[in-house]
């Protein structure tokens, strides 16, 4: 029987995390170094988590995919991080922070949760400051900060154009001082299969060494999960290539529901895709949105000249741009949220404005603000976004490409949405804790705090929420109870069954021997996901989409390739476990979409918005977290569970960047 | 739109760490200019793929310069032939037709081979656990703004702090040392008031620890500074002699 207590602690919404706090179990010092936990990743979440439970005196064991804690994809995080310091005197508090989340999210995450984020997240500032995390200062030597979308306040910390980088090495530091102490032990290299039950508990891990191929068992009092989003099921996302969803799907396998597969974040400043060789797709920061503005032309005509390459953006004068963002959401313009800029995009390419040889492109401009602060200033802010973009494209964005009247036009970048962030995720109850338990879930692999949509400079905040002061006090409650619970043998017969079954799976994903190889099927799944589960999702395309998958699953075990052996790396056997669980969470994120017969944040149902395509949320049929309880890979539908939403402290309204 | 280009690509194949490599030579046609670096090497491995041979293990990861995975020897130099850019950031507009590529591991006895172009660069995680860190609690440390540090010190601090761990300033040192990335998280820390108290020990914590993992010394060839794809620059070398000396005299 699945139980979504979701366990929100009593009291007013600004208490209830202190009230948690002063009530809730805890283990002695002696009792913390007889408890091993297992956490999985070591990206923002799994690093600050293990460095903190470590520090603690728990026993701790780390893994992650890559040769080192460091490559976590966290790293690739360009913008920020969000805080409520109000060090700016813009008015900004807890409250706010937590106020433009929950509306960011469309109103469908969990307010206690969303407060409490919005709470610790000042503490986060100050102990990424305390490990020498080198944030942009202002000449007097205080913090500087930045505006991102979905807030009209600045509250987002920076370092360069690589927050994600610093903030991850920052807690890679604390991670690696502990390896050093040695209340840490770090396995690197591994990727985890499955978890291990025993007696309904999370026991353990099935890991597979990456380097010799063999299959490992590890025990511990706790499993805590911090191994990312699902973006890369469509293919092509700003997911680095490694990023894979087999450690959360092994979860859900096992009994963890799984909550809102279909709110998927899609960027909409990404370099537009050029070729089908294209491997990934490269985000430019959302801060540019701060300075750049976005515009298609008014004229189909020149659309069409653009497409064909006989215009070029710069040709096209100021009279005859449409900045539609600033158009059609005069309060919040080229800083609206992701969700509502990228499917704003969508509108006008689809239109047929959209730029690029494909048409699927819209401009972001510059020669505004190079006019209005200089070409320095813009070079300073935004120098190594502009490097990146020429060596990808080839066009500088900071070059002047014509003078008329005393106007300057410069190249203006080409952007385009793209698969992102994954909201949806392991459904995880107040303290972290899955629907198993034992089994934590912290970052992005859980579903707790962005809603249907994640505001930029977010991420960071929650994984280091989760990791650093979160988990490491929630994940007390329930081992408290386990002080008398001795250490675990992997002898066990459910470790040794759940490795058998893994050995089973590799054994028939050896044997196939077919003549497609892993990419060629995973392109396809690609496809698909983008094409019917992507901006714009219908009944009719969510069906056909549901079709396709299956006939992709059909074709991975009938026809799939893996050259070489099951012994040693082979890194197309790493691929192909990854992505069976990929054609999974397509399907859920199918079935989801299909059940939420309404259109809120990163979902946008066709068939639900208002005459002027704005998203048409339900709050009297869909007010609740979908949750998703596994059936069988591809016998049975999954069975749906609701989680209602309760709203005490916020109005619940719909969501207005007009005015 | 560019004209697409055809090469050769030599590139070094090796079981693994105890077993004797070799070159392997491939024929690439009709490669388009927009086409990166690491998406060429997957064209190649689906060609072999379709050959029923085993593809060509390559490190890499984020695809867009910042995880510090991707690394490669590319005609003789660490992350190929562009300044300031890794690896995954390299663009086969780049290369000229009828060219020949050869594409090695990074070559360093600190750096065993695991799998043809994959290397072992955990004596990177190693040398960070000897002191790469401010130790602080996790907690409620004081307010962030409640030290001021002058912009010039952050913006070096965070510019040393650049370092993505890669390794091809020991790929292209002569003596293979890991100096610049040693000093790089040593200046990154030193200069920070956050990092001052265990300055001199972290300085030496971190480079005997760089010694006894076999990686050589520094002779000021600058060759680091030349091929790192993030321009850490070797006055983080002359900061880190500099704490060490006072290190050793506090002794």
């Amino acid at each position: 029987m699945i139980n979504l207590d979701s366990k929100i602690p009593e009291g007013p919404i600004a208490e209830k995390w202190t009230n948690y706090k002063a009530h809730q179990k805890l283990v002695n010092p002696a009792n913390k170094r007889r408890l091993d936990v297992i956490v999985v990743g070591t990206g923002l979440a799994g690093a600050s988590a293990a460095a903190s439970l470590g520090e603690m005196g728990f026993r701790v064991f780390n893994f992650c995919i890559q040769d080192s804690p460091r490559r976590a994809h966290s790293i690739a995080a360009q913008g920020g991080i969000n805080a409520a310091k109000n060090y700016q005197n813009d008015g900004d508090s807890v409250y706010r922070l937590f106020y433009d989340t929950v509306k960011g999210g469309d109103y469908r995450a969990r307010e206690a949760n969303v407060y409490r984020l919005a709470e610790v997240a000042n503490a986060i500032i100050d102990q990424c400051v305390a490990q020498g995390v080198p944030f942009a200062r202002e000449y007097g030597g205080m913090l500087d900060n930045r505006s991102f979308g979905g807030a009209q306040v600045s509250r987002t910390f920076y370092a360069k154009g690589q927050t994600g980088q610093q903030l991850l090495l920052g807690a890679y530091s604390a991670l690696s001082r502990q390896v050093g102490i040695g209340t840490v032990k770090l396995y690197t290299r591994y990727e985890m299969l499955d978890v291990v039950l025993v007696e309904g508990r999370a026991r353990g891990i099935i890991a597979r060494n990456l380097v010799t191929g063999k299959l490992e068992r590890f025990a511990a009092h706790a499993v805590v999960i911090a191994t990312g989003g699902y973006g890369n099921a469509y293919f092509l996302s700003t997911n680095a290539m490694g990023c894979n969803a087999t450690a959360a799907v092994s979860c859900y396998r096992k009994g963890a529901v799984f909550a809102n597969p279909a709110f998927v974040q899609i960027h909409p400043t990404c370099i537009p895709v050029h070729g089908d060789k294209q491997s990934k797709l490269t985000l430019m920061s959302e801060s540019l949105r701060n300075d750049g503005r976005i515009w298609v032309p008014k004229k189909k005509e020149d659309a069409e000249k653009l497409q064909a390459g006989t215009l070029k953006g710069s040709d096209i004068p100021e009279e005859d741009r449409d900045y539609y963002l600033e158009r059609r959401y005069p309060a919040f313009g080229n800083l609206v949220p992701r969700d509502v800029a990228s499917r704003a995009a969508k509108e006008r390419c689809d239109a047929g404005h959209g730029v690029n040889n494909t048409g699927l492109a819209v401009f972001l401009d510059f020669s505004e603000a190079i006019g209005r602060l200089g070409l320095d200033v813009v070079l300073q802010r935004y120098g190594n976004l502009f490097d990146m973009y020429e060596e990808i494209t080839d066009v500088n964005p900071g070059e002047l490409a014509r003078e008329v009247n005393g106007v300057k036009y410069y190249n203006p970048m080409m952007i385009y949405p793209a698969i992102h962030y994954t909201m949806g995720g392991i459904w995880v109850d107040y303290e972290l804790q899955t629907t198993i338990k034992g089994l934590f879930a912290i970052g992005e692999c859980n579903f707790s705090d962005h809603g249907a949509n994640r505001l930029g400079a977010s991420a960071l905040m929650q994984g280091l929420a989760d990791g650093y002061f979160v988990l490491p006090y929630t994940i007390q409650n329930y081992l408290a109870d386990q002080i008398t619970v001795p250490r675990f043998s992997t002898d066990l017969p459910e470790f040794a069954e759940a490795e058998k079954a893994w050995h089973n799976r590799i054994d028939k994903i050896m044997s196939i021997q077919g003549s497609k190889s892993v990419d060629t099927i995973h392109k396809k799944v690609g496809h698909i996901m983008w094409e019917y589960m992507g901006m714009g999702r219908t009944k009719e395309g969510l069906q056909k989409g549901l079709e396709e998958l299956k006939k992709a699953r059909h074709e991975y075990e009938t026809d799939l390739f893996i050259p070489g052996s099951k012994e040693g790396m082979n890194i197309e056997l790493e691929k192909a476990i990854r992505l069976y669980d990929f054609i999974l969470i397509g399907e859920l994120v199918a079935h989801d979409a299909l059940n939420r017969e309404e259109s809120c944040g990163g979902h946008f149902r066709e068939e639900h918005q208002t005459e002027e395509g704005e998203a048409k949320r339900d709050d009297a049929n869909y007010f609740y977290v979908s949750c998703w309880e596994y059936q069988g890979d591809d016998k049975t539908m999954p069975v749906l569970h609701k989680e209602p939403l309760v709203y005490e402290a916020i109005k619940v309204q719909t969501r207005n960047y007009k005015a | 739109m560019e004209k697409n280009i055809s090469f050769k690509l030599k590139v070094w194949r090796q079981n693994g760490p105890k077993e004797k490599g070799r070159f392997e030579i491939y024929e690439m046609k009709d490669i388009s200019g927009d086409t990166s670096f690491l998406e060429m090497l997957d064209i190649l491995n689906e060609q072999l793929v379709s050959q029923r041979k085993e593809p060509v293990a390559f490190d890499h990861d984020c695809r867009e310069g910042i995880c510090g995975m991707c690394s490669l020897y590319i005609n003789g130099h660490p992350h190929g032939p562009a300044s300031a850019a890794t690896t995954c950031q390299i663009y086969m507009r780049r290369f000229k037709d009828g060219d020949t590529i050869t594409v090695e591991p990074w070559r360093s006895a600190g750096f065993p081979v695991i799998k043809d172009l994959i290397v072992d660069r955990t004596s990177y995680d190693k040398i960070m656990q000897a002191g790469g860190f401010v130790s602080v609690r996790t907690g409620a440390p004081q307010d962030a703004n409640a030290i001021l540090i002058p912009k010039p010190i952050a913006d070096e601090a965070m510019d040393a702090a650049s370092c993505i761990g890669c390794g091809a300033c020991v790929a292209a040192c002569k003596n293979g040392s890991a100096m610049l990335f040693v000093s790089a998280k040593v200046s990154q820390l030193n200069l920070l008031p956050q990092g001052k108290p265990e300055a001199l020990r972290r300085a030496k914590a971190m480079l005997s620890k760089m010694d006894e993992l076999g990686f050589g010394n520094c002779t000021n060839t600058r060759a680091c500074e030349a091929e790192c794809p993030k321009c850490i620059s070797i006055s983080n070398i002359a900061r880190l002699n500099r704490d060490f000396i006072k290190a050793k005299l506090n002794d």
